[in-house]
């Protein structure tokens, strides 16, 4: 029979963290892109490495979203949850929508697993799944026949169920099966059993589905009509790191990341320290400290400076910050955002480090902020940051979160040539007299535009001068004690990162000009205000939205645009920390939609909140 | 990036900037800068190719006082800065200054890091055993039962003895020096600079406020010969005042004795700063338990070793960005 078209789908792939799952997903997502859909994924796992086996701590979720639209979220209910253990059914299964469909590794549902995942009754058996449609695959016992003749071992041919659920779905969507077996071949190669026995799981799961009749028809979404060109998968992490790369060949600076590994930021670390060819050096340092303090003495050097982390990283990362506030030295400060405080939620999402990134040091201490919108939009997000902290000789903390960082979409990519370069120079040449007539260098003599001091890096004949933590004589440098010189100096400061608002692109007013509502947003809640505000318009109503990618300073723009609208709703996945700011700074009744719950904003949690505001 | 050609003739002077240098009068760090200034012409190095970076301290005034790029940076983060630089620009000479407190106490991490992964950086580790700027509080190399602001009943926590930890951290060069003895010094720092790799050097520093003489019984010329040991690579091991009637000699049980050496050299312990194995120098460095004790100085260790660099411009992977952005799997829209 044919298969059936279907305008979009969402599928949730859920097991224990040791049944790779986000291998599965991530496989079947990047079929789906070659095959041509716009799609949008949301890994979901736990913060330990391996929980115990079967237990819900230990679930390891992966949704993707594919349609043959432009789409800018994961979705947020499953059409399809793949459940591989009886842990994984329960943890996921309100992710499924009512009438969805289940397809469940029947074999996993035995008596010790149901009850670890704390099952008293067995849930095939009860009626828990009676609003779904419910397909029961013996996937353990099918894959370790499948590999029977290959002589692996059966603990071994176990573990390639995994690969039989990628197939199954994969004949269900009728997804190319090319990419994923030359992507097996590639991942395992060398490992000759390893590879017959997940191509060999994998074939069979295809054929499962062909010829079991368990299923009427497969489905198929077709290819979504994007712009031409050449497009790639990618995560927010590679995009982030692909964009500071960037920054550094458009800078012809070489780029320095000085890190410590921690979650979820780590990957940035990994992607770079790959790149030594593209004019890259890392280093793991020995602390969070090290890692900013390594990267300030790279910029004092001459370096495009950056250090990666997350919130606690950047809390511990605050002194040395401060200390590049004042030396204003250009560095880039990403901070991939997780659940706080403390340890909080290493591998689940929040975006409640603005209030840090904007105050976390002492004294006044202002810093640009940039926030990344989505996975791609990462790239540009980095080199947005390396330009500002390059142009204006400051330390730039770029926000992206857990979401962004693992989520995934297609990206055009961008024609390298077109990306603008950024200009920069280091000082060579004396800038100043001295009273006897004298060549001398200020390294505080200021660009009267921007207000930037020279960079004249070491090795430079002639230009040899001091810099520190202690407040300096505007001009000169040195050391000053004077009260006069140092509100002087605080003014000058806070009036260098006022300035850059006139060198970024004005707030962009989207949807109804004429709406009495309208929705800021920042950060990663782009996608999922982006379905909500087409929705809502969809069904009559007027509504405008503004999406922030500059924190510090804001668009100049901004209050202008706030003032349009009677009322100004405020998405963020914290407590109101962007609302605050926007009734601060401009006097209006921002009104903070909140959710910390480790997950993103679901549009129609979104779509539900902004109708409110109608009703008001 | 820097002028490799031979570098011109330079004074003292040329070295010292017209900044007021503000330590106490009688402070020993007066003599550690002198002896820095008129080493560095020496060198043959040329001053916009050096580095000063400093933590916070009384000592971490020193770069404002040196004629080269400098930086005064925060409490105990100068190696971790300059471990940066130096990672980003080999090309440079990269000197770290810091006080017990800074290298030891709130920067002690990145002081063992620094040393562990020998990246090519001089540091000077001013110590005095007592918190200056803070105006006299005991440090992280006080003497136990040392009565201070904090410490009123006296210290009771075991203090570092620097040149231990260096060695137990790995380091390919240490060497001890006291500010008394400038010739002493200059040696010493000229033998950190020459050593590729990071290089440690103590320096006995005296705080004439709030720990004067606490190394006197040591340090002062009339105590020298008995009290300093120096050590000098491939020689015995013999000191006092007459020249040699004393020598360090191994026990049978390991450890390291100060022996009559009136007889002659036989069975006395010969220095070998360049044996692979830290055990003989850390025993070296535990022959002293205190400032009342025969000391050595001089370089303890100095050891090749590979130096700590990024792997950089290596020709596999991809070497544009176009190329770099198209390496996952790509696919064409028309
Ligand atoms: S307090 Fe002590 S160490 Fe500091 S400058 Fe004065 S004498 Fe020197």
């Amino acid at each position: 029979m044919e298969p059936v078209d279907l305008d979009r789908v969402i599928i949730r792939f859920a097991g224990d963290s040791g049944d790779g799952m986000q291998l599965t997903g991530d496989r079947f997502t990047s079929a789906s892109a070659m095959f041509g859909n716009d799609l949008s994924t949301l890994p979901d796992f736990p913060a330990e490495i391996r929980a115990p086996a079967g237990t819900l701590a230990g679930v390891s979720a992966f949704q993707v979203h594919i349609s043959a639209q432009e789409i800018s979220t994961p979705g947020d209910q499953a059409d399809v949850l793949v459940a591989m253990n009886p842990a994984a059914l329960k943890s996921d299964l309100h992710h499924l929508r009512s009438g969805g469909t289940c397809i469940i590794n029947s074999d996993a549902f035995e008596e010790r697993n149901l009850e670890k995942a704390g099952y008293e009754s067995n849930p095939l058996e009860d009626d828990t799944l009676a609003d779904f449609t419910v397909y029961q695959v013996p996937m353990t016992m099918l894959t370790k026949e499948s590999v029977a003749d290959l002589g692996v071992k059966p603990r071994d041919a176990e573990r390639s169920k995994n690969f039989f659920a990628l197939g199954l779905l994969s004949w269900m969507y009728s997804r190319p099966a090319e990419p994923t077996l030359d992507w097996i071949g590639e991942k395992f190669a060398g490992k000759e059993k390893v590879i017959a026995a997940n191509v060999t799981a994998f074939k069979a799961g295809h054929a499962f589905g062909e010829t079991a009749e368990l299923f009427d028809h497969a489905y198929t979404v077709k290819p979504a009509e994007l712009a031409g060109g050449t497009y790639t998968n990618i995560n927010g992490n590679t995009a982030l790191s692909w964009g500071l790369i960037a920054a550094g060949q458009l800078s012809g600076l070489e780029v320095f990341l000085g890190g410590y590994p921690i979650t979820p930021a780590s990957d940035i670390l990994h992607e770079l320290s790959k790149h030594p060819q593209l004019g890259v050096r890392t280093l793991q340092a020995e602390d969070e400290i090290a890692g900013v303090g390594s990267a300030l003495g790279a910029a004092f050097g001459g370096h495009l400076a950056v250090t990666t982390t997350s919130g606690p990283g950047v809390a511990l990362k605050g002194e040395t910050i401060g200390l590049a506030v004042s030396l204003e030295l250009p560095l880039v400060i990403v901070d991939i955002q997780r659940g706080g405080p403390s340890t909080g939620l290493p591998t689940k999402t929040e975006a409640s480090d603005l209030m840090m990134a904007m105050h976390g040091r002492h004294g006044e201490s202002p810093m640009p902020i940039v926030a990344a919108s989505s996975p791609s939009q990462c790239f540009f997000a980095a080199i947005e940051a390396c330009r500002i902290a390059l142009k204006y000789r400051t330390p730039v903390i770029l926000l992206s979160d857990g979401y962004l960082a693992n989520g995934s979409e297609p990206w055009l990519l961008p024609d390298v040539a077109s990306l603008p370069e950024i200009e920069i120079e280091h000082a060579t040449e004396f800038n100043h007299t001295d009273a006897d007539g004298n060549p001398e260098f200020w390294p505080y003599l200021r660009d009267p535009e921007t207000l930037a001091r020279p960079w004249a890096v070491p090795g430079t004949p002639g230009l040899m001068h001091r810099v520190g933590g202690i407040e300096k004589e505007d001009g000169t440098g040195n050391i000053s004690y004077d009260p006069a010189n140092h509100q002087k100096m605080v003014q000058i400061r806070q009036d260098k990162i006022d300035g850059i608002a006139k060198d970024i692109p004005p707030a962009e007013v989207e949807g109804d000009a004429d709406a009495d509502v309208l929705v800021v947003g920042w950060g990663s809640t782009w996608g999922a205000i982006t379905d909500a505000v087409s929705s809502v318009r969809s069904q009559g109503h007027k509504v405008a939205r503004v999406h922030l990618h500059h924190l510090n300073p804001f668009p100049a723009n901004l209050g202008e645009v706030l003032g349009q609208f009677d009322r100004v709703l405020v998405p963020e996945m914290n407590m109101g920390q962007l609302s605050r700011m926007l009734r601060s700074d401009f006097l209006v009744d921002a009104k903070a939609i909140t959710k910390v719950m480790g997950i993103p904003f679901t549009s129609s949690e979104l779509e539900a909140e902004i109708k409110e505001a109608f009703n008001d | 990036m820097t002028d490799t050609a031979p570098a011109p003739e330079t004074t003292r002077k040329d070295w010292s900037t017209d900044q007021e240098v503000r330590w106490c009068p009688g402070c020993g760090d007066y003599g550690i800068l002198a002896a820095v200034q008129m080493m560095l012409p020496d060198l043959g190095v040329r001053r916009e190719n050096t580095v000063f970076i400093s933590g916070i301290g009384c000592a971490a005034r020193f770069p404002y006082y040196m004629n080269t790029y400098g930086m005064h940076s925060i409490h105990g983060r100068a190696p971790a800065i300059a471990t940066g630089l130096a990672l980003a620009r080999p090309d440079l000479d990269v000197w770290v200054i810091g006080g017990d407190g800074d290298f030891l106490s709130i920067g002690g991490n990145h002081l063992i890091h620094a040393l562990r992964r020998n990246v090519n950086l001089n540091l000077l580790l001013f110590n005095n055993q007592i918190y200056g700027l803070t105006k006299g509080q005991y440090s992280p190399t006080s003497e136990v039962g040392k009565i201070t602001k904090s410490t009123p009943f006296g210290s009771v926590d075991q203090p570092f003895n620097p040149v231990s930890l260096a060695l137990g951290a790995e380091a390919s060069f240490v060497a001890r020096t006291h500010d008394m003895d400038r010739k002493h010094m200059q040696a010493t720092f000229a033998r950190a600079h020459a050593h590729p790799g990071a290089a440690l050097v103590e320096i006995y520093q005296n705080c004439n406020v709030f720990n004067d003489g606490a190394f006197e019984t040591i340090t002062k010329k009339a105590n020298r010969d008995d009290m300093m040991i120096n050590l000098t690579h491939g020689e015995p091991i013999v000191f006092g005042s007459e020249g040699s009637e004393r020598g360090v000699a191994m026990k049978n049980d390991g450890s390291l004795e100060i022996v009559d050496a009136t007889g002659g050299t036989d069975g006395l312990l010969v220095h070998d700063e360049a044996r692979t194995d830290p055990g003989l120098a850390f025993a070296l460095s535990r022959l002293a338990a205190g400032p009342s004790e025969p000391t050595p100085v001089g370089v303890f260790r100095a050891i090749e070793r590979p130096v700590y660099m990024p792997v950089t411009g290596s020709s596999s992977g991809h070497n544009d960005l176009a190329s770099l952005l198209s390496s996952g799997a790509t696919w064409e829209v028309e």
